[in-house]
């Protein structure tokens, strides 16, 4: 239930996400060890250009790349096609962006 | 001699697409005796009324493929020693496949992605032309080679759970022929052929579990050729778009 398209999409978002992580994770570590609060993380990011950019693409090619991964899992698991299938992968895509696009504003927003 | 007082039971499908059920059989145990030759003394000394299909006993023609305990096989070169599960043999008709009744499994699906997926030669020369020289060395070939011992028994097809999780998926078979032509000198029209396969039931989709691989009787391996077809699919992507 890939065609080139969608199969092009996991991949490259794939690759946006690889490095993205990395640095995730590597802020994560940051922030615990060295104590940060809860306010002094927001102090930073809040206003933050490079965040919103870290962390909106993040959530975009997040968004890509679950929806289409699901979308294979849906149709080899239950045989959903068709109609059906085109709407869950938009709907899965556009439910997450809009639940990631809430969280990386309210931390970059001020 | 002692080894013909050893009898096996042997559970055989019986049935056709609309259902049916596992019969049991008591079958006298040989020496070097094949699966293929189990089911044959059934027919021929038990039932004469179960259907199944062979030809060649030698592992060329690709026909006699059936599930044994579970697992795809050719059954003509299968010995029962090497597959037997205590003294019990399961056969079942291939996996993936309609029943047509029975052993025998209806093999158009199969053949029909193999053409979907473009594995009709089209040649580009005329018989009017000059025959074209095709060195044996050179690394097309080389590759087209690797696969042009299939012999379509669709082994690979039965143990391939993409094809069981969506119907449409081409297949290992169909697939790897696709590559070999994708790799022959002769073959002109490349971009057709990764048309071809690069659609929502193509080599996309392959989960890349080698199950194919693994079980194909004849030591080929689809699994790479379907890698090879992938690497050549994302690359034209890009350059088509260029
Ligand atoms: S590697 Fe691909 S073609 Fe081979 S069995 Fe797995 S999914 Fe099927
Ligand atoms: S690739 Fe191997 S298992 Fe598949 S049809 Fe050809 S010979 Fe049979
Ligand atoms: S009978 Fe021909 S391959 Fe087994």
């Amino acid at each position: 239930m890939l065609d080139l398209r969608l199969y092009m999409a996991q991949r490259l978002s794939a690759m946006v996400m690889a490095p993205l992580v990395l640095g995730h994770i590597a802020v994560m570590v940051y922030a615990i060890q060295g104590g940060l609060s809860t306010a002094e993380i927001l102090g930073r990011t809040q206003g933050s250009i490079p965040w919103l950019l870290f962390y909106g693409t993040f959530v975009l090619a997040v968004s890509v790349h679950a929806a289409i991964g699901l979308r294979v899992i849906v149709h080899e698991t239950t045989g959903l096609r068709g109609r059906g299938l085109r709407i869950f992968t938009w709907g899965t895509g556009i439910v997450l962006l809009m639940m990631g696009a809430r969280a990386v504003a309210a931390v970059t927003m001020l | 001699m002692s080894e013909n007082t050893k009898t096996l039971e042997v559970s055989v499908w019986r049935g056709t697409q609309e259902g049916g059920a596992f019969e049991t059989f008591s079958v006298p145990a040989q020496e070097s005796q094949t699966v293929l030759d189990v089911v044959s003394w059934i027919q021929q000394s038990a039932d004469p009324t179960l259907t199944y299909r062979y030809a060649c006993r030698v592992g060329m023609c690709g026909s006699c493929a059936m599930m044994v305990n579970g697992q795809p096989r050719w059954t003509c070169r299968t010995h029962v020693s090497r597959v037997l599960d205590g003294n019990r043999l399961e056969i079942a008709p291939l996996r993936n496949l309609p029943v047509i009744k029975d052993l025998a499994a209806d093999m158009d699906p199969f053949f029909d992605k193999w053409i979907k997926a473009g594995g009709v030669h089209r040649p580009s020369r005329t018989r009017h032309e000059p025959i074209q020289e095709v060195s044996p060395e050179e690394p097309g070939r080389v590759e087209a080679n690797k696969a042009i011992e299939c012999i379509n028994c669709s082994v690979c097809y039965a143990a391939c759970d993409t094809v069981a999780g969506n119907e449409d998926y081409l297949g290992p078979a169909a697939l790897q022929r696709a590559w070999t032509l994708y790799n022959d000198e002769k073959v002109q029209d490349r971009g057709a052929i990764l048309d071809a396969v690069s659609g929502s039931d193509g080599c996309l989709n392959c989960h890349t579990q080698g199950s194919c691989t693994r079980y194909c009787p004849n030591e080929l391996d689809p699994l790479s050729a379907i890698a090879g077809l992938k690497r050549a699919v994302a690359t034209s992507f890009f350059r088509r778009r260029a």
